[in-house]
């Protein structure tokens, strides 16, 4: 047999022997910005949709939560950077052909969106709530005139802000594992499937409930899609990515990854919101944290098993 | 002009004295390295080959480091050569993910560092550091624009490699073998 040993005098740190410049920072900005995208995404659309009073939970609810999951996950990011006094540079330039600069103006934009979006909806919510100042009330009333404006650009954004997540990773061609075009749809349709498992969590309407768990059922079948895709695509191509779908396929993320995002995360999740819907009595809580669980794992097994793999010398 | 670099693996010998001149004359902190030495065994017993490569940054032509970075911190230089900003790279690590030849790492003090082809001393009018100190002298640097440069004659005489051209990347060392 031939064979080839490579023996490397290099051992950088976070580089050698396997690299490991992104922990858990990065999967959990990918994972906070998913779960935020499809929150906005289902809000807006279903104010779009006129849904406004009966979908009270998405259009009114579960938005509270996108700007805090967008601070933290800008925290997050901002963990993640060594030299952070420089922090700024990110917002002095936009590079379109790198993802990690327009996604964080992506942020930047859809931020500040989610909570005007949020504050629009303040008083409907907590009817006491009172803005002390005239200025503020004023700003309100103007936002809740071109809210149908506002739901439009969030849609867009949204969706926007949920492939990005998949595509910051799958820019890097270094990293045969990130580099498919499907971990966008992939990370997309993962992050809009969290937030909708988060509205049936926090819906008292009956028909809500239901709606937003049959669309979850869809999603989790076009999540397996995409996964069985990829796979398919891996092997149909160069060695470098038959090896990346290897650590899936009987390498060191096997079990991790077929045990925790699969099966953990998504198929049983989606039987068990099935015989929900069928009519027996499950506690939604059970699915509903099984497929946050899931999508917390898809982005650190990503993140983790795409460092190590690599280009062959 | 387009700077670039010969490595002759018939001559070098794995010494690592461009390791070692590399990190005194740009000050890398101990423990990291901008070149290192490559030695692959390869074959079947007792047919056996062996080569040893000095190895860096490849200074591609299309360098995907320079591509991903967010802040315009990792740029191109006159001569094609690929820079970090220091004042610039907030140390969000895209580059050194996107290296597919892993040539860069984070500085302790938090940018990213890599190799420069001693840009400084070559405005000078002198060579690297790893080039001048090699004592096989199996390094060539030069312009390839230039027909009568070191590398320029070497690559005209001899087969040569380069590394992962798969990945895209369009890489500036040329390995003579
Ligand atoms: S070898 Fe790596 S660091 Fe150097 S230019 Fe190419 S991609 Fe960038
Ligand atoms: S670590 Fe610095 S040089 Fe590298 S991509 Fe980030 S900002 Fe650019």
């Amino acid at each position: 047999m031939e064979e080839e040993i490579i023996i490397s005098g290099r051992l950088n740190e976070k580089v050698d022997p396997l690299l490991h410049i992104w922990g858990w920072e990065i999967a959990f900005y990918l994972f906070a910005g998913g779960l935020a995208a499809g929150l906005l995404f289902f809000a807006s659309l279903s104010y779009l949709r006129g849904k406004e009073n009966d979908y009270t939970a998405t259009v009114k609810w579960a938005p509270l939560f996108a700007p805090i999951l967008l601070v933290l996950g800008l925290g997050a990011l901002f963990l993640d950077l060594h030299h952070k006094l420089y922090f700024w540079r990110l917002y002095t330039t936009i590079k379109l052909q790198s993802p990690m600069s327009w996604g964080a103006w992506t942020l930047m934009v859809i931020t500040p969106l989610s909570i005007i979006w949020c504050a629009t909806f303040i008083r409907d919510i907590y009817p006491n709530w009172d803005w002390k100042f005239k200025f503020l009330y004023q700003i309100e009333n103007f936002f809740i005139k071109y809210r149908k404006v506002l739901a439009w650009v969030m849609v867009f954004y949204s969706a926007i802000l949920g492939i990005y997540t998949g595509i910051l990773l799958s820019a890097f061609n270094a990293r045969p594992l990130w580099n498919t075009s499907i971990l966008g749809p992939l990370f997309l349709a993962s992050g809009l499937s969290a937030g909708a498992a988060v509205i049936v969590a926090l819906t008292k309407n009956e028909i809500e409930r239901k709606f937003f768990s049959r669309i979850d059922l869809i999603i989790i079948g076009v999540e397996l899609f995409f996964i069985i895709h990829m796979f398919m695509g891996f092997l149909a191509s160069t060695q470098v990515q038959i090896e990346a779908a290897q650590l899936f396929l009987g390498g060191s993320y096997t079990l991790p990854f077929w045990i925790f995002v699969v099966f953990i995360g998504m198929l049983v999740p989606a039987l068990l919101e099935y015989l929900e819907l069928k009519g027996q009595k499950i506690p939604v809580i059970i699915p509903v944290a099984l497929i946050l669980f899931g999508n917390v794992m898809l982005r650190f097994i990503i993140v983790y098993a795409g460092q190590a793999s690599r280009y062959l010398y | 002009m387009r700077y670039a670099m010969a490595i002759d693996t018939k001559k070098c010998v794995g010494c690592s004295d461009c390791v070692v001149a590399c990190q005194l004359e740009n000050k890398v902190p101990i423990g990291y390295c901008r070149d290192w030495i490559v030695e692959t065994t390869s074959g079947t017993y007792p047919d056996l080959t062996l080569e040893f490569r000095s190895e860096r940054c490849h200074h591609c032509a299309n360098a995907p480091c320079v591509r991903c970075c967010p802040t315009g911190a990792s740029h191109i230089e006159e001569g094609g050569v690929v820079l970090v900003t220091a004042e610039k790279c907030i140390g969000c690590g895209a580059c050194i993910a996107s290296c597919p030849y892993d040539a860069r790492y984070p500085h302790p003090d938090g940018y990213v560092d890599k190799c420069t082809f001693c840009i400084h001393k070559v405005r000078k009018g002198e060579q690297p550091a790893c080039v001048e100190v090699c004592p096989t002298h199996c390094l060539y640097f030069g312009d390839l624009d230039d027909p009568n440069s070191d590398v320029s004659r070497k690559i005209k005489e001899r087969k040569y490699k380069r590394l992962k051209t798969e990945a895209g990347t369009d890489p500036q060392l040329y390995f003579l073998i």
